[in-house]
């Protein structure tokens, strides 16, 4: 089968996807998802294709395919691969071709692959679904299997029968995905669609499943259409960038004159957007006399009885920033939850303002309680559905200061240090994006005018503008003297918040010190890769004004962006 | 696609729409509708009928089980008495009971489901345990036991009917539960310290009525035969009362010489719980989102 790779892969000039005039819309609304967007990748290259949530750029990676999801449809345009059209197949000429000329790489692996089937069914399936033109018999087992272990190699597993027999939940999260990258490569597909394949895992594993994808489109000679929100993702990676914009492609061409000369504002608005990671420049502050306001001493935190935090210690003054960073599982979230008091099987000291905290929120006095706020991650679950915005901010603020004397004054107040305007007061959540969802969440928490706020990855789950706004609104509220706990993955957005930074690995602190002295001279090897492995590109058109400390706030200006 | 995205924001941009609430989507679905008309129908014959009706339920007015009296639409049950007009008296007292025993039903399947969903540890174990134990005695034998022991009430026919929704509508409320607790907005009241029964009741309530909305439904159904089987078999109401479940019972053995006296009141029983289904179908299609098209 190895010497059945595409003839014309030497090629690279070939163009082996096309797409015209495609038009994707909505029923029975008729609203136009996508409208004719025109594309053309060449084999062995990427596009990146970038664009916020609910730009259009699942639907169109997924029509790519001739998929369409619920209730939307493919009404005009025209697909081809490697020259042969997609659309107007029948279902059974459609399925041969999806696996053989285009694959698809989804956001989550551990959704895409089958619970139930072991690795060695689950990729031999891949090639049994019928008889590839010249590729001998299905069934053909011997060589069947030295595909899967060929390919297996190729995305660096290993290809033992051990490893074959495993199933996915044996597999880190790394793994998984690029078990999903060898299924999609090992019928030598024309084309390749990532949906934003990367967004669960930590940026080493993201650097190495990138480096992946990367070298096998180059050698397959397979074009790559690479779906993502994050424009450094896609920096690193495409060869040509198509940015969306409301179901249009707003811009495309190579990917440096994208990245140096953006021609469209919203493309700039979108570069500008992502967070570098800023190595140097921190001033060195004083270290700041006085008590600090959080104090944690030798935290210790069980789930169980495994210990998921070991000897802890933190301080945040007032009006400071600390970032908590760490990867998935490093405790990070535990810590947050344990000062908060959500997580209660801790032992350690938790001082705030001089006086310990009980372990459990309801222990606590409502002062404490008003003084320390949580944000959470999602916002898409932080609020309660069936409650208007002004009652989400009351209710807490009701029960931890009393009933105040005019709750419009502290509603519409809330909303505007949230940045939103007071008319949102009687909106439902699902009237709101996710971007203005986490600032009523914002707004929410800063109600009750705590001292401490914790914010738990409030841009994780949010587009990388969106962030931008959401960083530049907790920077304001830090300047009117609000200390911060940020706990994020993110070690480009901790360079451009705090002050300080704890780096947790495996639930101990590694290294914990002045942003500046951790990111220009970083002690920790764990600290070091992480530097190493976050994407990062040249901002050369103009300064990010995540960069800047001080800056107008373009906030207020689109409050509506996402 | 969220419903914000799309405009470029002027100065105070109109809100966007709401998502349509379950009734209203439910009302989308043809089943409904056709639910809705078929049960309006029994029902405003159960209500207005007593005030339509030509002659007393419980007088006789002619020669028993004939079909041919004068002055008499369907003829006459097994005592003479007029069969449409025990017929218009006889679904308020069954529609009644059925309402309030799943009503009543459904509340305390939601306060166990809740509390035991929110709270966990021993009293989840405990309350769903002894439910366990509820739900395996078979609904019909338990009402007709303690009735056989207590005597047929009104009020034990609904403590008893809605005690064994209860059971049934508690593993439902609890499963609703555990997914609305696993949400963030829970643990940010936790956090604030608001009172456990303030969550349960404010937090989490709301964000389970659609569930309960179909058990509701579901449950009024099943309620109406359960209590038409009761009244068949002697435990339900008792006579003279006008009731359809008893009317079965009465005239069954005269059934090929006056077929009206069992063919109206059946026909009514199975017209009401064919439609009460129907609308519960399409609550819950539209609850779980089946065939939701892209609106904006």
């Amino acid at each position: 089968m190895s010497n059945q790779q595409p003839a014309n892969s030497g090629n690279n000039e070939h163009t082996a996807l096309e797409v015209d005039g495609l038009t994707v819309v909505g029923r029975p609304s008729d609203v136009e998802i996508i409208s004719g967007i025109t594309l053309r990748v060449r084999r062995g290259e990427i596009l990146g294709l970038v664009g916020e949530s609910g730009s259009g750029k699942t639907t169109l990676g997924l029509s790519l395919l001739a998929h369409c999801k619920r209730a939307t449809e493919i009404t005009a345009g025209a697909i081809s691969l490697s020259g042969t059209p997609l659309l107007g197949r029948t279902e059974n000429e459609v399925r041969q071709m999806r696996g053989r000329s285009v694959a698809y790489i989804p956001q989550s692996p551990a959704s895409a692959l089958n619970p139930a089937l072991r690795l060695r069914t689950q990729l031999s399936e891949a090639l049994h679904a019928g008889p590839a033109p010249g590729n001998g018999t299905a069934g053909d087992t011997p060589r069947v299997l030295d595909r899967v272990r060929e390919v297996l190699r190729e995305v660096a597993l290993p290809d033992d029968d051990a490893f074959l027999k495993r199933y996915p939940h044996q597999l880190s999260g790394g793994q998984q995905q690029r078990v999903a990258i060898a299924m999609a490569f090992i019928g030598y597909p024309d084309l390749i669609v990532l949906d934003e394949p990367t967004t669960g895992l930590d940026v080493t594993t993201q650097a190495h499943v990138l480096q992946t994808i990367r070298r096998m489109t180059r050698d397959y000679g397979t074009a790559g259409v690479y779906i993502s929100h994050d424009m450094a993702v896609v920096a690193d990676l495409a060869d040509d960038i198509a940015v969306m914009y409301q179901g249009d492609v707003v811009e495309r061409g190579a990917a440096n004159d994208v990245l140096a000369a953006p021609q469209h504002p919203y493309t700039a608005r979108l570069l500008r957007a992502v967070p570098l990671l800023k190595t140097g420049g921190h001033a060195e502050p004083e270290e700041e006399p006085g008590d600090a306001l959080l104090r944690v001493r030798g935290l210790q935190a069980n789930y169980g009885s495994a210990p998921v935090l070991q000897n802890i210690d933190i301080d945040v003054r007032r009006g400071q920033c600390v970032a908590l960073l760490g990867e998935s599982g490093s405790g990070k979230t535990t810590l947050s939850r344990s000062v908060v008091g959500l997580h209660h099987r801790f032992t350690g000291e938790v001082l705030f303002d001089g006086e310990a905290l009980a372990p459990s929120s309801y222990r606590r006095t409502a002062e404490q309680r008003r003084r320390v706020q949580y944000i959470f991650q999602n916002p898409y679950e932080a609020l309660n559905p069936r409650k208007r915005v002004r009652d989400l901010i009351l209710a807490p603020y009701i029960h931890l200061a009393g009933q105040p004397t005019d709750p419009d004054a502290v509603v519409h107040e809330a909303l505007e240090r949230a940045a939103l305007p007071a008319a949102y007061a009687e909106r439902f959540p699902e009237q709101l994006s996710g971007g203005e969802r986490q600032r009523v969440s914002i707004a929410r928490a800063i109600a009750t005018k705590p001292d401490l706020l914790i914010c738990d990855e409030i841009t994780s789950a949010l587009d990388v503008s969106v962030q931008a706004e959401i960083v530049q609104l907790l920077r304001n509220l830090q300047d009117d003297g609000m200390a911060l706990l940020f706990v994020t993955h993110n070690i480009a957005l901790v360079s451009n918040i705090a002050q300080k930074v704890a780096v947790l690995n495996k639930g101990e602190i590694v290294e914990y010190g002045h942003v500046g002295t951790v990111m220009s001279d970083p002690r920790h090897s764990y600290t070091r890769a992480l530097i190493a492995d976050t994407p990062d590109f040249e901002l050369s058109f103009s300064e990010s004004p995540l960069h800047r400390t001080i800056q107008a706030p373009p906030v207020k200006a689109a409050p509506r962006a996402e | 696609m969220s419903t914000a995205t799309l405009e470029t924001a002027p100065a105070d941009p109109p809100a966007p729409r709401r998502r349509s609430g379950l009734l209203h989507a439910a009302w989308r679905h043809g089943r409904t509708k056709a639910g809705v008309i078929i049960v309006g129908l029994v029902v405003v014959v159960a209500i207005a009928g007593p005030f339509l009706s030509p002659y007393s339920p419980t007088e006789p007015v002619g020669p028993p089980n004939s079909t041919g009296v004068e002055e008499s639409l369907f003829g006459t049950d097994g005592i003479g008495r007029d069969v449409f007009s025990r017929f218009l008296h006889g679904g308020y007292t069954l529609i009644g009971i059925a309402v309030l025993a799943a009503l009543g039903g459904v509340a305390a399947g939601a306060v166990i489901g809740i509390v035991a969903g929110y709270l966990r540890g021993w009293l989840d174990e405990f309350l769903m345990r002894t439910n366990d134990m509820v739900l395996a005695f078979p609904q019909l034998v338990l009402a007709l036991l303690v009735m056989s022991i207590i005597g047929p009430q009104v009020w034990l026919i609904v403590l008893l009917i809605g005690g064994s929704h209860a059971s049934r509508v508690a593993r439902v409320a609890r499963e609703a539960t555990l997914k609305v607790i696993e949400q963030d907005f829970i643990k940010s009241a936790e956090a604030i310290g608001l009172p456990r029964w303030r969550i349960m009741a404010t937090e989490i309530l709301p964000n389970i009525s659609s569930p309960l909305l179909v058990e509701l439904g579901l449950r009024i159904t099943y309620s109406v035969g359960l209590i038409a089987t009761l009244s068949f078999l002697g435990m339900g109401l008792q006579p003279p009362t006008a009731d359809w479940g008893l009317m079965i019972n009465e005239n069954r053995v005269a059934v090929t010489v006056q077929p009206w006296a069992v063919a109206l009141p059946v026909g009514a029983v199975a017209l009401l719980t064919i439609g009460a289904n129907l609308i519960t179908d399409g609550l819950s299609r539209a609850s779980i989102g089946i065939d939701r098209g892209v609106e904006e």
